[in-house]
C-alpha cells in the first residue's frame, strides 16, 4: 500500500494540476514541491521501517521484497499489478526522490507554461519510480515507456537549441530499444515454466535454464534494450544531444534518473532471471563497461561545451556499472565475497552518479541561466564573482572524479575491487579511466574557474564591476542537499550499504544457481 | 570466506606484528589521538564554512587549531617515551566505513614510533609556517581561505600518517592531493597558477591508479587492508602477489614524491605561496611517498625485486633533482630540484630495506627542518624584494637581510651535510647504507652530496653575497618578526635537529627498530675513510661553486650554457618527453575518437533511422501538430502487445 501511495501520488496532483485549468501558475509550481516533498518523506518512512528479512524463507527476490502489494490485472497472461521494494531499488527509488525534489525547487521560476512542467514532471516521477517498485514485467515496461513519453514532451517543450531534432533521435532511439526490451520479456514469459509475468516468480524459478541458446537470445534483446537506456557504447550517442538541448532539470532526471532504470535493469531482470545466460555472456558485459568507461572518458576530455562533457561522463560512469556487474556474473573466477561487492558497488555508483551528476547538470543550468551558454570558450574567472557555485562545482567535480570522501569513490573503488579477481586486464583498463576523469574535470573547473573573469555578452556588470553570476537562494536549496548526501554516503557508507548488501549478496547466490 | 577474515580478525591479535611489535588498544591518553586530526580539521571547517563573518580572525584560528595539535603531538610523545621499547603501538577504531561481501573497512587509527614521528613533523614545522604566513599572507584580500586549506591539509596529513587501514591513509592521501591542488592554484587569477594545480593533481593521479590497484589487490589477496592482517599475512602471500602491490605501491609513491618518473609536476607547483611550497611541497606531503614505502616494509622485504625498483627510482631521482637545481636561476625552483633530488636520497634508503628504513625516515625529519628554513628563507626574500624570484637580479642581501641570511646558512650548512648540522647525521648514514649494499648505489649518493654542495652554494652566491644586482627604488627590507621568529626557530633545528633526534629517541634506529625491523650491514671500507671521502666530494662542490659564482661577478642576462646547463633548465626535457609522448598523442587520440563518435557510431544509428523508409523524415512530420498522439501511440502499442499475448495464451 505504501509503495503504491508512493508511486501514484505524483500521478494524482498531476492529473489535478492538468483538470484544474484554473489552478494559479505559482501554486502549481509550489504544488509540484510540496508533493515531491511528502513523497520523498514517505520514502523515508519506508526507508525507516523497511525489513529485508521479511520472507527470509522464500527463495528468489521474495527473500529481500518488503512493502509488496499485489493486485489481480490481467490473469489470463498471470500480468499482475505487482509492487513492493528490496535493499536494490529502494535506495534508488530514494535517490529519485531527492532529485525530482531538488528539480522542482530548481524550477520554482519556470516562467513557460509552469503548470504544465509541474504535471508533465510529476508524471515523470510516478512513471520512474513505477519502474522501480514494479514486480511485473509488463507493469515495469508500461512504466519503463512512459518515462520515454514524458522525458520526450520535457525536451521538446522546454528544451533549447536543437529541442526538437534531440527529443526525437532519444524518442526513437530508446523507443526502439524498449522493443527489443519487450521481445525479451516476451521471451521470457513464453520460457517460463508458469507462462508468467510476475518477477518474483520469474527470479526463483529462472525460464530457459536448459537452453543456453534460447537463453542467450533472451538476453540478447532484454540486454540490447537496457544497453540504449544506460547508455552503453555504441548505443550511447543520443545521450550528448538530449542532453546539451534539454532543460537544466530535465536533464539532471534524464542522467540522474533514467539512466539508471537501464542498469537497474540488469540488477533486477537480466541477472536473475536469466543467471546462466548472464553467466556464459559475462565477459560481454564487462567488456562493453570497459569499453565504455574509457570511451566515455576519452570523448568527454575533446568537449568544448560543458553540460557535453558532463553528458559523456556519464557513458563512462555507467561503464563502471557493467563492469561490476558483469564481474559479479563470473562465477568460476571470483569468490561470492569479490561478487557481492562488486554487485555492492554497482548500485552504490547507481545512486552516487545520480547525486553528483545531477548536480552537475544543475550546476550547468546556473550557466545557462544567466549566459545562455555552456560553452567553454564563453566562460572564465568565475571563482571571484560566483563563489558559491565554484564552491558547489568544485564539490561536484571532486565528488564525481572519486575523491575519497564523497559517493563516487566507495562505489567505484568497490567495483575495482571485485573486478580485480575475475577480470585483471579489463579491470587494470578501467582504473584508467580515474585518472581521465580527473583530467577532464580540472580542466573544466581551470577553463570555467580560474584565470580572468569572461562572461557571455548578455551578462551585464552591475555598479560596483560585479556580474551577477553567481548561485541565488532557491538554485542553493536544490544543489547543496544534493551534494551534502554524497558527502554523508563518502563518510558513513553504511547508512546505505546496509541496505544494499544484503540484496546485492542474494543477486549475487542467485547468479550462481545451478553451478557446483 | 568470510568466516575466513574474521579468524584472520582474532588469529591477528596473538601474532607479533612486523618488527616484533604488537598493536594494543588504545586507552587513556591514547585514546585521545583523534583529537590530533579533528583540531585542524574543526579549523578548516570553521573557516571554510564560516564565510566573511571568519575573515578578520582566521588566521588566528587558523594557527590555534594547528598549534592544539602540535600540543596535543607534544603530550602524546611524552607519555610514549614512557611506555616500552616495544610497547608503544596503539589502535584506535572510530567506526566501520564498509563492510560489503565480507570486506570489512574500520575508520582506524595507529599510533606508533613512526606515525608518532611524523606528527610531530607535521604538526611543529605545520605551525611555524602558520605563523609565518600570518605575515607573508597578510596584504592578501582572501587570507582566511588561505588558512582553512592549510588547516585541512594538516588534518589529512595527519590522517594519511595516523590511518591503520591502507584505504583509511588513501582518504589522507587524496585530502593532501587535493589541499596541495587548492594551495598551488590559490592565486586562481594566475593562469600558470591554474595550469600548475591542475597538472600536480593529474599526475599525482597517475599514482593513485598504483594506490587503487595496490588496496585493491590486497583485498583480493588478503581479504583486509588493515595493516594489521595485511602484515600479519604477508608471509602466506605469493611472491608474484606481493611485488605486484610492492610495485603499485611504488607507483603511488612516485606520484606523491615527485619520483621519476613521475616528477614533473614539483617544479610547476612552486606556483604556489611560498609557506605551501615549504609544508607541502617540502616538509611534509612530498614525503608521503617515503612513509608509505617504510610503512609497507612488511610488504617489500619480502618482494626483493620491488625494492630494487625503489631503489633505482630513489637513485634516478637524487642526481635528477639535484643536476635540475644546478641550472635554475628561479631560487624557489632551485630548491624543489633539491626536494625531488633529498627525497631521492630517502627512496633510495627506503629500498635498502631493514638497513635503511630508519635512515630514509630520520632524514625526511631533518630535511622537513632545514628545507622548510630555506623555503620560508627564499619567501622572506621574496617578500623584502617585491616577489623577484630571479637570484640573478639579487646578490648582497645578506646586508639588507641579515636574519634571513643566517637562518638561510644554517639551512645551508645542514643540507650539504658539514658536521655537527642536522643533515650530516642523516644524509651520511644513507651513503653508509648505500655503500654497504652495492658499489653502484653509493657512488650515486656521493656524486648526489658533491652535486648538492654545488647547487646549494650556488643559490648561497647568487642570493647573499656578491654584487647588487636589484634595481627596485625603495632598499630590500627585513621581514618582520612574525616571519622570522618561525625562521629561527626552524634554524635552530637545522643546526641541532639531527643530534637532538639521536638524544631524544635513543638513537633512531633503536626507536624505530620496532616498526620497520632493523639490520646491520658491513662497510666495505673504514667507516672514517668514507666519512672523509664524503666531507672531500662536499668541499669540492663547494669549490667549484665559488670558482664560477663566487669569484667571478653574476652576469645578469643568462648565459647559453653547455647542452646539460640547457636540458636541465628544462627539467631535463621531462615535460617535453610528456608533451611528446602523452599529451600530443592523446589529443590526436581524443580528437579522433570524436571524429569517429559523430561520424561513425552516431552516423551508423543516423543512417540506418534514414534508411528505413524514411523513418526518420516521417516522424519529423507527425512531430509538427499533435505531439501527444506519441503517447496514444505508446499506449496503443502495449495495449496492442497485451491483447496479442492474451490471444496467444488462449487455447
Amino acid at each position: 500500500m505504501l509503495v503504491s501511495v508512493v508511486v501514484l501520488l505524483p500521478l494524482a496532483v498531476a492529473v489535478l494540476l492538468v483538470a484544474v485549468r484554473t489552478v494559479p501558475e505559482r501554486v502549481a509550481s509550489w504544488a509540484w514541491v510540496v508533493t515531491s516533498a511528502v513523497d520523498l518523506a514517505l520514502v523515508g518512512w519506508m526507508w525507516w521501517r523497511f525489513d529485508p528479512a521479511v520472507d527470509a524463507s522464500a527463495p528468489g527476490v521474495a527473500g529481500g521484497v518488503d512493502f509488496d502489494a499485489k493486485v489481480r490485472w490481467i490473469p489470463s497472461v498471470d500480468a499482475s499489478y505487482h509492487v513492493g521494494v528490496d535493499g536494490i531499488s529502494l535506495p534508488l527509488i530514494a535517490m529519485s526522490g531527492v532529485l525530482f525534489l531538488a528539480c522542482a525547487v530548481w524550477s520554482l521560476r519556470e516562467r513557460h507554461r509552469p503548470r504544465t512542467y509541474a504535471a508533465l514532471f510529476l508524471f515523470l516521477q510516478t512513471a520512474c519510480l513505477g519502474t522501480f517498485a514494479a514486480l511485473d514485467l509488463i507493469l515495469f515496461f508500461v512504466f519503463f515507456d512512459l518515462t520515454i513519453v514524458a522525458m520526450y514532451f520535457v525536451i521538446a517543450g522546454w528544451g533549447h537549441g536543437d529541442r526538437r531534432r534531440s527529443a526525437l533521435k532519444f524518442f526513437l532511439y530508446t523507443f526502439v530499444g524498449s522493443l527489443a526490451l519487450l521481445v525479451g520479456f516476451i521471451g521470457l514469459f513464453l520460457g517460463s515454466d508458469e507462462r508468467t509475468f510476475d518477477m518474483v516468480a520469474l527470479a526463483s524459478d529462472p525460464p530457459l535454464r536448459d537452453d543456453p541458446v534460447a537463453g542467450g537470445l533472451v538476453l540478447l534483446a532484454v540486454g540490447i534494450g537496457l544497453a540504449v537506456k544506460t547508455p552503453l557504447f555504441p548505443f550511447h550517442t543520443w545521450l550528448p544531444d538530449a542532453h546539451t538541448d534539454a532543460p537544466a532539470a530535465g536533464s539532471a532526471i534524464l542522467a540522474g534518473v533514467l539512466l539508471k532504470l537501464g542498469t537497474y535493469g540488469f540488477v533486477r531482470i537480466a541477472m536473475p532471471m536469466l543467471p546462466g545466460a548472464w553467466r556464459d555472456w559475462a565477459v560481454v558485459a564487462v567488456a562493453a563497461g570497459v569499453v565504455s568507461v574509457v570511451w566515455g572518458a576519452l570523448v568527454a576530455l575533446a568537449q568544448q561545451d560543458f553540460k557535453r562533457m558532463v553528458a559523456y561522463t556519464s557513458v563512462n560512469h555507467m561503464g563502471y556499472v557493467l563492469l561490476g556487474l558483469g564481474a559479479a556474473g563470473l562465477v568460476g573466477h571470483a569468490d561470492d565475497a569479490a561478487r557481492t561487492v562488486a554487485t555492492v558497488g554497482a548500485v552504490v555508483q547507481m545512486v552516487s552518479h545520480g547525486l553528483l551528476t545531477g548536480a552537475l547538470f544543475l550546476l550547468a543550468g546556473v550557466l545557462w541561466a544567466r549566459g545562455g551558454t555552456h560553452a567553454f570558450g564563453r566562460w572564465g574567472g568565475l571563482a571571484r564573482p560566483a563563489p558559491l557555485f565554484a564552491g558547489c562545482l568544485a564539490v561536484a567535480a571532486f565528488g564525481s572524479l572519486g575523491l575519497p570522501g564523497l559517493s563516487a569513490f566507495i562505489a567505484e573503488f568497490q567495483i575495482f575491487t571485485g573486478a580485480l579477481q575475475a577480470v585483471p586486464v579489463p579491470t587494470v583498463i578501467a582504473v584508467t579511466g580515474i585518472l581521465l576523469t580527473a583530467g577532464l574535470f580540472l580542466l573544466a573547473l581551470q577553463r570555467l574557474l580560474t584565470g580572468d573573469t569572461a562572461v557571455p555578452p548578455g551578462v551585464q556588470a552591475d555598479v560596483r564591476g560585479d556580474v551577477p553570476v553567481d548561485m541565488r537562494g532557491r538554485e542553493l536549496v536544490a544543489v547543496v542537499p544534493l551534494l551534502v548526501l554524497s558527502l554523508v554516503i563518502g563518510v558513513l557508507p553504511w547508512l546505505l550499504l546496509d541496505v544494499v548488501e544484503p540484496a546485492a549478496e542474494l543477486v549475487a547466490t542467485l547468479l550462481a544457481r545451478g553451478t557446483g | 570466506m568470510i568466516s575466513t577474515y574474521s579468524t584472520l580478525a582474532t588469529a591477528v591479535s596473538t601474532q607479533a606484528e612486523h618488527g616484533g611489535q604488537v598493536a594494543v588498544e588504545a586507552t587513556g591518553i591514547y585514546s585521545w589521538t583523534w583529537l590530533l586530526i579533528a583540531f585542524p580539521l574543526l579549523g578548516a571547517a570553521v573557516l571554510l564554512l564560516g564565510g566573511r563573518r571568519t575573515d578578520r580572525i582566521g588566521h588566528l584560528v587558523g594557527t590555534v587549531a594547528s598549534s592544539l595539535s602540535f600540543v596535543m603531538g607534544v603530550v602524546l610523545f611524552v607519555a610514549m617515551l614512557g611506555e616500552g621499547d616495544a610497547e608503544r603501538a596503539f589502535t584506535l577504531d572510530l567506526w566501520e566505513w564498509f563492510n560489503a561481501g565480507g570486506y570489512q573497512v574500520e575508520v582506524s587509527l595507529l599510533l606508533d614510533q613512526l606515525s608518532m614521528a611524523f606528527v610531530l613533523l607535521i604538526t611543529g614545522v605545520g605551525s611555524l609556517i602558520h605563523v609565518y604566513s600570518i605575515g607573508y599572507m597578510e596584504h592578501d584580500e582572501r587570507r582566511r581561505r588561505f588558512f582553512g586549506y592549510l588547516n585541512l591539509f594538516v588534518a589529512a596529513m595527519l590522517l594519511l600518517v595516523l590511518a591503520a587501514d591502507y584505504l583509511i591513509l588513501f582518504i589522507g592521501w587524496e585530502g593532501v592531493g587535493l589541499a596541495s591542488y587548492l594551495l598551488i592554484g590559490f592565486w586562481q587569477h594566475k593562469p600558470s597558477a591554474a595550469v600548475a594545480a591542475k597538472k600536480a593533481f593529474v599526475v599525482n593521479r597517475v599514482g593513485d591508479m598504483g594506490m587503487v590497484l595496490a588496496v585493491a589487490s590486497m583485498l583480493a589477496v588478503f581479504g583486509s587492508s588493515s595493516y594489521s592482517l595485511v602484515f600479519a599475512n604477508a608471509e602466506n602471500a605469493s611472491t608474484g602477489w606481493l611485488t605486484a602491490i610492492g610495485l603499485f605501491l611504488l607507483l603511488a609513491a612516485c606520484g606523491k614524491s615527485a619520483q621519476f618518473p613521475l616528477q614533473s609536476w614539483l617544479l610547476d607547483a612552486m606556483e604556489g605561496p611560498t609557506p605551501v611550497s615549504a609544508l607541502i611541497h617540502a616538509a611534509t606531503m612530498v614525503t608521503a611517498g617515503v612513509y608509505l614505502v617504510v610503512r609497507s616494509a612488511a610488504i617489500y622485504d619480502l618482494a626483493p625485486d620491488a625494492r630494487t625498483a625503489v631503489v633505482i627510482v630513489g637513485a634516478i631521482t637524487l642526481l635528477m633533482g639535484a643536476i635540475i637545481g644546478c641550472a635554475k636561476d628561479d631560487i624557489k625552483k632551485a630548491l624543489a630540484g633539491s626536494t625531488m633530488s633529498q627525497i631521492g636520497y630517502m627512496m633510495l634508503a627506503a629500498g635498502l630495506g631493514p638497513a635503511g628504513y630508519a635512515f630514509a625516515i630520520f632524514h625526511l625529519l631533518t630535511h622537513g627542518f632545514f628545507k622548510a628554513n630555506m623555503f620560508l628563507g627564499a619567501g622572506s626574500v621574496m617578500h623584502g624584494m617585491n616577489d623577484e624570484v630571479d637570484m640573478r637580479k639579487f646578490g648582497g642581501l645578506r646586508v639588507a637581510m641579515p636574519v634571513t641570511f643566517a637562518t638561510f646558512a644554517m639551512g645551508y650548512l645542514a643540507i650539504i651535510g658539514i658536521p655537527p648540522f642536522a643533515g650530516y647525521f642523516s644524509k651520511d648514514r644513507i651513503i653508509e647504507a648505500a655503500f654497504a649494499e652495492n658499489w653502484v648505489y653509493g657512488i650515486c649518493a656521493l656524486l648526489g652530496a658533491g652535486i648538492t654542495a654545488f647547487y646549494m652554494t650556488r643559490v648561497m652566491l647568487m642570493t647573499f653575497f656578491g654584487a647588487r644586482r636589484w634595481k627596485q627604488s625603495e632598499p630590500p627590507h627585513e621581514s618582520p618578526s612574525v616571519m622570522t621568529v618561525p625562521l629561527v626557530v626552524l634554524a635552530v633545528l637545522s643546526v641541532v635537529g639531527g643530534a637532538g633526534l639521536l638524544y631524544l629517541t635513543g638513537d633512531i634506529v633503536q626507536w624505530l627498530a620496532p616498526v620497520t625491523g632493523e639490520a646491520h650491514h658491513d662497510l666495505p671500507m673504514p667507516l672514517a675513510l668514507l666519512v672523509t671521502l664524503t666531507l672531500l666530494t662536499v668541499l669540492a662542490g663547494v669549490a667549484v661553486a665559488w670558482g664560477m659564482y663566487g669569484r667571478k661577478a653574476i652576469r645578469e642576462d643568462v648565459p647559453a650554457g653547455n647542452p646539460l646547463t640547457v636540458a636541465a633548465r628544462r627539467d631535463l626535457y621531462g615535460d617535453a618527453f610528456n608533451e611528446a609522448v602523452l599529451m600530443r598523442p592523446g589529443q590526436y587520440l581524443t580528437r579522433s575518437l570524436v571524429y569517429v563518435e559523430n561520424r561513425g557510431v552516431d552516423g551508423a544509428v543516423v543512417g540506418t533511422a534514414t534508411a528505413v523508409g524514411g523513418l526518420s523524415s516521417r516522424l519529423r512530420r507527425w512531430q509538427t501538430g499533435f505531439v501527444r498522439s506519441y503517447a496514444l501511440t505508446m499506449f496503443a502499442g502495449v495495449g496492442f502487445v497485451v491483447v496479442a499475448m492474451l490471444l496467444v495464451r488462449l487455447p
